[in-house]
């Protein structure tokens, strides 16, 4: 389960944000404190989340406290699932 | 009212207890300010800088984020006569040796005699001043202690500054921007307020609401002065609550029933298309009645996309305002919108580019919709210069210069770079437009900055950051924006030239792409939106040997719309 969220969350990072739809998104990889994410995509990435796993993550949960890893995002989409 | 101090002043004995400030949290309740607290708050801020010998007309660097202590130091500090300076604080993305080699430079350049920080950013703050620099007193927040009551001695300094006297710096970030501290005269910003405030038409019955940083002349001056010093209610959300949860700006209009904001173009289709419906219950923007587009090209697409989601929850077309404005003029050039619509000029996007005339759109023709940023406000005065510093005609394209009552005093010790902006007493603005019936167009800039989402950004800094990357042939690295119609503002992208000739070795290029990406945003604290590498001889030299930043992005775009 958790490695079917974080497959489709790292497709939409790679695709929609990053524009290399060939970059490997590794688990463990720092995302925001990287720069591969930035304030502005963290909203759009909620509302991925929300439409795809039907989970609501607010906005103002988003952060680098609460995760900058695909599989700390990936525990934190499946623990509200 | 002469000076700062003195409408400060006025203002806690005529109105100690109208509100001065809301401001508002995302986690936290919200705090009201009224002005006697304000000054109260200020003042012993203002006695911790006296007490330890910061004198009148020294600059004070203030390192703290949006919240009560960066009120209360910033106006101490004008009540006890130093000059504050706001620097942004370092945020989650920016790498500490970045931010501490930026203060560093700051220190260099506008030699502060104090700065006013956090406890936990003393060590920060500790290791970029050296021994034998300008700082001499390093002001922890908590440690300011509140006094039972307020001491006239504390301010007296502050009360004898002149009009023409420096009151404030205003930086733009990175390594370049903090090169010119744009320093402003209390007589400028004053001035700027009256001739702004007439311009809104400002009243009693408005309210500001903004989230827009302090560090940046549209939130310093739009979003925090006017309003304190005018006795106008603010709202003050904080720029890092806005971007996670930009209904939080709408909600505040609804609550207490604001009238006027600003907003950098990219706000106006961020909040379009980011705003979950859910979040609108109960959304009532009819109080709205100017929403003013500023700081970064105004995009007629931007205004229909917010006019057309929020329509609905009450935002009137008349509440579509626009600005030009910049730190040099204390904030506003011209304001329009206000008692008639934006003027939309439909002009031939041929004309505009090869003719360099705004003529009137023949029909099926190439058009642009120009959004019309107004008349000036009084007492400044635009006219439009070619090449050699004439003046040209009316809807003619050229440099804007402008002269007014609020220019700056000059870019604070940078003699050299003050007077060359100037030319026969006119600022020379590096913006290119046009002015029809004297209102001004904006249609682009001279010099090479990019804006993202409102923020300044100097290409040579990113050039820098991405050419110590190895694998890159040092200064074989060119920094441009691209104007994104989704997003309403500039997408950056760096194209740099690698010293392999292997492109089918993809594992290297991901890895060089991915540490230009990484240095860019750790060092500027912007997002790169895209890197291309490309092979050596790709990019345009000047005669000169210089990187022509303008025909590679020629070449780019020249070469996407190829495919």
């Amino acid at each position: 389960m958790i490695a079917e969220i974080m497959l489709n969350i790292s497709m939409y990072i790679t695709t929609q944000i990053l524009r290399q739809p060939k970059r490997v998104l590794l688990p463990d990889e720092p995302l925001i404190s990287n720069g591969l994410v930035d304030s502005f995509n963290l909203v759009d990435l909620s509302l991925f989340i929300e439409k795809t796993f039907n989970v609501y993550i607010d906005n103002t949960e988003l952060n680098r406290e609460t995760f900058d890893t695909l599989s700390q995002l990936a525990s934190l989409v499946q623990s509200r699932m | 009212m002469s000076t700062l101090a003195q409408k400060l002043l006025q203002l806690y004995e005529r109105a100690p207890q109208s509100i001065a400030v809301r401001l508002l949290y995302n986690q936290e309740p919200e705090r009201v300010i009224t002005y006697s607290r304000l000054i109260d708050r200020s003042a012993d801020y203002a006695a911790a800088l006296h007490n330890k010998g910061i004198k009148p007309g020294e600059v004070v660097i203030l390192i703290l984020q949006h919240g009560e202590d960066l009120l209360y130091a910033f106006f101490g500090a004008i009540l006890q006569g130093s000059i504050p300076a706001i620097m942004p604080f370092l945020t989650e993305k920016l790498s500490p040796e970045q931010y501490r080699l930026s203060l560093s430079a700051l220190f260099d350049i506008s030699s502060p005699a104090a700065v006013v920080t956090y406890p936990e950013f003393l060590g920060e703050v500790q290791q970029a001043i050296k021994p034998d620099g300008s700082v001499r007193v390093v002001l922890v927040s908590n440690q300011i202690a509140p006094k039972s009551e307020f001491i006239a001695s504390f301010y007296e300094t502050g009360i004898k500054r002149l009009p023409e006297d420096i009151v404030l710096i205003q930086h733009s970030s990175g390594t370049t921007g903090l090169q010119k501290g744009v320093a402003l005269s209390h007589t400028a910003v004053l001035n700027q307020l009256e001739s702004y405030s007439r311009a809104l038409n400002l009243n009693p019955s408005d309210v500001i609401v903004s989230w827009l940083p302090l560090y940046h002349d549209m939130g310093l001056i739009a979003g925090f002065l006017l309003p304190i010093l005018f006795n106008i209610p603010l709202i003050l959300l904080s720029p890092f609550d806005w971007v996670r949860a930009p209904h939080k700006l709408l909600q505040a209009i609804t609550n207490y029933k604001g009238t006027l904001s600003w907003l950098p173009n990219f706000a106006y289709n961020f909040c379009a298309q980011k705003i979950r419906s859910p979040d609108l219950e109960g959304v009532d923007l009819s109080t709205w009645r100017a929403v003013s587009n500023c700081s970064e090209p105004m995009v007629w697409k931007s205004h229909q996309m917010f006019l057309d989601r929020f329509g609905p929850y009450g935002l009137r077309s008349s509440a579509m305002t626009t600005c030009y404005a910049m730190a040099e003029n204390v904030f506003a050039v011209s304001q329009g919108g206000i008692n008639e619509p934006v003027t939309i000029d439909q002009i031939s996007q041929r004309g505009l580019l090869i003719d360099r005339i705004a003529t009137t759109a023949k029909t099926a023709e190439e058009t642009i919709k120009m959004l019309s940023a107004g008349h000036p406000i009084d007492n400044t005065h635009i006219k439009i210069l070619n090449q050699h510093h004439i003046e040209v005609e009316d809807r003619h394209l050229g440099e804007i210069a402008i002269s007014s009552d609020c220019m700056l005093t000059g870019y604070y010790r940078r003699p050299d770079l003050s007077s060359k902006a100037f030319h026969e007493g006119w600022y020379l603005t590096g913006d290119l437009g046009y002015l029809a019936k004297g209102e001004v167009y904006i249609t682009g800039r001279k010099k090479d900055l990019i804006i993202v989402g409102g923020k300044n950004i100097y290409p040579q800094d990113l050039e820098t950051l991405a050419t110590e990357i190895k694998g890159v042939h040092p200064g074989r690295v060119v920094a441009f924006g691209v104007p994104n119609e989704a997003t309403g503002t500039e997408d950056v992208v760096i194209i740099a030239e690698v010293d392999t000739d292997d492109f089918e070795n993809s594992s290297d290029l991901d890895r060089i792409s991915d540490e230009i990406r990484m240095r860019v945003t750790r060092g500027s604290d912007i997002a790169l939106r895209l890197v291309k590498l490309v092979k050596r001889g790709w990019l345009i030299k000047t005669s000169s040997g210089k990187i022509a930043r303008n025909a590679n992005r020629e070449q780019y775009l020249t070469e996407l719309r190829a495919g």
